[in-house]
């Protein structure tokens, strides 16, 4: 077990190097002398030199990313060139707005796709499986900006139900917070509902064909004990790796939804960071959440064992 | 038996409607451009932000360009995109898959590190972070979603490939001294049609969605070209005064995906029984 758990944490460390030297040498693509950029035109080229050497961008490659990489490593992610605020306190702040949203909507569509999908499994080939189908198939494709959106269109412009515009952080005013946290949050639930029923039938179906539920079946266990006892648990196992990658994903994907609810999170900063060229923040960002999906990943691989008697054992 | 009828009716129903759809869009994306009733970037001053009329079937943008011949050339600009990622995907995917399947050791191993380290960005993300450096564009656009993407196909590929490789008729294949390539055109590539079509059915899906996402936050096909996704965002501040520049656009992604989704599902009950569910 511990060796398990030891070795997936392993495994994530090639895995982190490789992505920031990809990011390191990516942003070193960009036509232009980061350095040049942050000065403007009016610059000398000793003040150019100067701050070349205070970005770490003098010496050879490999010696600027290990430069590059002992700053990052130590929270020092530069500086805003748009705002001179440091990178890493903004991100954080933003972050924090984009992780409430989406733990709370990927918390509540778990809470209705998977018994939704265990449900259309147990009455497989029926009309509500038939339903519930057909159902997910659609949420699956319908794009999250557009939903949000519509929703946006219906609930905050029609109805004016709720604000459509800024955000209030829950932290301030749980009242007010929840207003604004409704809509968005409401979107990435009904889009994650769809590959969360999808997968949860799937794997309650392929788990209820096997022997031991049919022999604990025939044991005289009520229908209710055997879906719980002996199915769910079976079943849960691949769709919290879903979740997982979903949980991850959603952070890669929000700007989006935050584009389209004007929500001031990480996602919003990385879109605002590339239109005004703020390399800084886009490299942070980039960063911050590969690393964010990486460990999201990793907490779910080793919480499996939770969900997967198998492996348990 | 009242089991069995929904079952065959959705596994028809999927190929169907599915098939159907995508056909349509097909045929609009290939023939749009000739029945397009006006030119999609022409602009009618008289029209801005008309509501739908005899003139303009569905309305006219903020700069009183129909909305209709939009759309059909929308659904070609995005249907180019697709086909395109999705076969420079598949391509480098199934050639880098195979290479590491066959050839094992530490060209897989290297390989497979590289692979999950690009699975290791969200698939969105990294296509932002690639346009975001190269500027938007529809050739940036094409690269960057085809390197987000490849990975899950080189990892279909070597996964056939492993379970083929110690398969009888492989080694027949060498012993009647067929070269290493021929043996794997000839005899490790059919084995992954099956699983790569599915595949390919799916990312279709997926590369449309992100085209019109990274379209909707201006990092996608640079206006004034059409694209639903563009159209979705130069139509948004418009969204209380004309909301069909809003809904038309987001129904066809919708439909589109819904189509390719149903097709991929049909084609997964048909070519892999086992997923049958």
């Amino acid at each position: 077990m511990i060796r398990f758990l030891l070795g997936r944490l392993l495994q994530a460390v090639p895995t982190m190097i490789i992505v920031s030297v990809a990011i390191f040498f990516l942003m070193r693509l960009i036509p232009g002398d980061p350095a040049a950029v942050m000065l403007g035109d009016l610059a000398t080229s000793e003040q150019v030199e100067a701050l070349r050497r205070e970005m770490g961008l003098s010496g050879s490659l490999p010696t600027q990313y290990v430069t590059w990489l002992s700053h990052i490593l130590a929270g020092d992610f530069g500086k805003s060139i748009t705002s001179g605020d440091p990178v890493l306190p903004l991100m954080l702040d933003r972050f924090a707005v984009s992780a409430t949203i989406v733990v709370a909507a990927v918390l509540l569509a778990t809470l209705i796709a998977v018994p939704a999908g265990m449900f259309a499994a147990w009455r497989q080939g029926s009309l509500a499986d038939y339903g519930l189908v057909a159902a997910s198939t659609l949420l699956l494709s319908i794009p999250s900006f557009w939903l949000g959106l519509m929703i946006l269109l219906v609930f905050g412009m029609w109805l004016e139900w709720f604000p459509v515009i800024g955000y209030v952080s829950l932290h301030d005013d749980f009242r007010q917070g929840l207003m604004f946290i409704f809509m968005p949050a409401l979107t990435l639930i009904l889009v994650e509902i769809g590959p969360i029923v999808r997968m949860a039938r799937a794997s309650t179906i392929e788990v209820s064909r096997l022997e031991y539920i049919t022999h604990a079946r025939a044991k005289g266990l009520s229908e209710a004990e055997v879906m719980w006892r002996h199915a769910f648990r079976n079943a849960f196992a691949p769709t919290w790796t879903l979740i997982g990658l979903i949980l991850g994903g959603l952070l890669g994907g929000i700007a989006v939804t935050e584009t389209v609810f004007t929500i001031p999170g990480l996602g919003r900063l990385l879109v605002e960071a590339i239109y005004a060229r703020d390399y800084p923040v886009v490299q942070g960002c980039i960063l911050f959440i590969s690393v964010i999906y990486v460990v999201v990943n990793l907490i779910v691989d080793m919480l499996y064992p939770l969900f997967d008697p198998k492996i348990a054992q | 038996m009242t089991r069995f009828l929904p079952r065959l009716a959705r596994g028809r129903a999927n190929l169907l409607i599915g098939g159907g759809i995508v056909a349509v869009l097909m045929l609009l994306a290939v023939f749009g451009p000739s029945l397009a009733p006006y030119d999609p970037l022409k602009l009618h001053l008289r029209s801005v932000l008309k509501a739908p009329s005899a003139a303009h079937l569905l309305g006219a943008d903020e700069f009183g360009r129909d909305v209709l011949s939009r759309l059909m050339y929308g659904a070609r600009t995005t249907g180019w995109i697709a086909l395109a990622t999705v076969a420079l995907a598949i391509f480098f995917g199934l050639l880098f898959g195979i290479i590491a399947g066959f050839l094992r050791g530490w060209t897989d191993r290297v390989l497979m590190i590289l692979n999950d380290s690009l699975l290791a960005f969200p698939g969105l993300l990294l296509a932002l972070f690639i346009m975001a450096i190269a500027g938007a564009s529809r050739e940036a656009l094409i690269v960057a979603l085809s390197i987000a993407y490849m990975p899950a196909v080189v990892r279909v590929a070597r996964g056939t490939v492993l379970s083929v490789r110690e398969r009888e008729y492989i080694e027949a294949s060498r012993v009647m001294g067929n070269s290493e390539l021929v043996t794997v055109v000839r005899h490790v590539l059919p084995n992954c049609m099956a699983p790569i079509t599915v595949l390919a059915t799916t990312m279709f899906g997926w590369v449309i969605l992100s085209e019109s996402a990274l379209s909707f936050l201006g990092l996608g096909v640079p206006p004034p070209a059409p694209s639903w996704g563009n159209m979705l965002a130069s139509g948004r501040p418009f969204i209380t005064q004309a909301p069909y520049l809003i809904v038309l656009p987001g129904l066809c992604i919708s439909l589109t995906l819904l189509g390719i989704n149903m097709l991929g599902d049909a084609l997964r009950d048909w070519l892999d029984p086992k997923m049958q569910a």
